[in-house]
Order: C-alpha cells, then structure tokens, then sequence
C-alpha cells in the first residue's frame, strides 16, 4: 500500500473541514474502524482548532504509519504561534486561555494512542498524535 | 451551508445536512433563535444524522442553542447523535447537560408530544 502523506494548510475555520475529511479519508483507506475513523477525525478537528485560535494559521500533516504493530496514522499539528507557556497545565482538563471548553488537547490525548507536544515560546507549537490500527 | 428549519405546528425542525465550518454553526445558531422567537415555538428539534464529527466546538454551539432556547421558554431535542459520534463525545470529555436526545426525528416528535400530554 503506497498512501501518501497529506499536508494541509490552515489559515480558516474552513480548512478544519478539509484537515478532518483528508483525515477520514486516508484513516479508512488504512483499515481503521469507522468509530476510530471517528475518533481521528475528531482529533484532526480539535488541533485544527487550536492551531487557528492560538497561532492564526499553521499546518495538519497527515502521515500513513508502518509500526512493527501494524499500520497507523500520525497527526501532527505544527504552527509558529506564540508556544505553550505550561505545557502540563494546558494537558489539564478544562485548563484554556482561548475561552474554549479546554478539552483540546487533553481529549486528543484520550482519543489517540500516542501524544507529544512540544513547544517553544515565541517560535511555536508542534502537537503530534498517533493511533494504530487494531485488527 | 444553509441549515434549512421547517417548522412543524409550534415545533421547529433543523435538519443539519453536511460539515459545518466555525463560521456556519454561528450563523445556524442565530438563525435558528431568531426564528424560536419570530415563530413562537415551544420546542426545536436539531437533527444531527449527518454530522460525522461533533468536536468540542460543535457540541458548546448546541448547549448554547439549547440553553438560549431555553431562555425563550422552548424546549431542545437533539437526535440522531450516530453510535460512532456518541463514544468519540464521551472519551473527548464533552456533555450535553440539558439537551434532551432522543434517536431519530420520530423518537424525537413522540417525545415532545409525550411531554404535551402530560402538561
């Protein structure tokens, strides 16, 4: 299986839409259920989101996995915003400095299998999450 | 993305056809308070079959809705949350405190007729 990866630029609120349905798309070409279909799809959304409300614009990369486990897919979410000044505390529940539900991030986390931030003040703020194909 | 809202005796039906974007799910929700109170319904139904994402954002529009709705002496029953959707709100942490559900558009008519008798 030759997928490609995916990049998609986000500059509006429009752009969400397309990150998720890329994202559906390409995770039930890789044989993904359609609940976790969902689940990626609602991921892509919420750091899609976060991208837009924090940095203005930045980037969803859509990657295809090949893990020893299996096949999988990486979202990475990357923009050149302002960065995360606490990065566990954005981790928290209900923790947000945009006057979201603060679920962002903590819900990614819970939805997908792997999870990793990182983040610099003043350079920017790179989210990756990956989830695996369970057959 | 226009949601069209059919207005059945004093209930409104809003049936959402595709993906809404920030900007579309605002504008729903304007449109449709504006008309709870130019129309004077008493309930809305929000059927949401054809959504296959409902994020944090989407699901803070709809308890708004419902909570605005709310305010104007109307009643909020949302349908058709797919089983897939259901599980993905659960694990990302969002609630739907207030906001009636029922499984279809049918589930959802019987209820509000359900709860007229019983006034």
């Amino acid at each position: 299986m030759a997928l490609c990866q995916v990049r998609v630029p986000i500059d509006s609120d429009s752009d969400i839409i397309v990150a998720r349905q890329k994202g559906r798309a390409l995770a039930a070409e890789l044989g993904f259920s359609p609940t976790d279909v969902v689940r990626i799809a609602t991921a892509i959304s919420e750091l899609a989101r976060n991208v837009l409300s924090y940095a203005a614009s930045g980037e969803i990369r859509l990657e295809p996995l090949n893990g020893r486990n299996g096949c999988g897919i990486a979202i990475v979410a990357s923009d050149r915003g302002p960065g995360i000044a606490d990065v566990d505390r954005a981790m928290q529940d209900a923790y947000s400095t945009s006057g979201g539900l603060g679920l962002g991030l903590p819900g990614v986390r819970r939805l997908m299998d792997e999870f990793r931030i990182d983040s610099a003040i003043g350079q920017g703020t790179t989210v990756s999450a990956k989830k695996w194909c369970r057959h | 993305m226009m949601v069209p809202i059919l207005k059945q005796g004093d209930v409104l039906i809003a049936t959402i056809m595709a993906a809404l974007s920030d900007e579309d799910m605002r504008q729903f929700r304007e449109a449709l308070l504006d008309r709870v109170v130019t129309s004077r319904a008493t309930a809305v139904i929000i059927d949401v079959m054809a959504m296959d994402v409902l994020d944090s954002f989407a699901t803070r529009t709809l308890r708004e809705i419902a909570y605005m709705t709310r305010l104007r002496g109307a009643k909020t029953v949302l349908v058709g949350v797919q089983p897939e959707v259901a599980l993905t709100m659960v694990q990302l942490g969002l609630h739907l405190e207030g906001v009636a559900t029922a499984l279809d558009l049918e589930e959802g008519l019987a209820y509000l007729d359900r709860l007229n008798r019983r006034r």
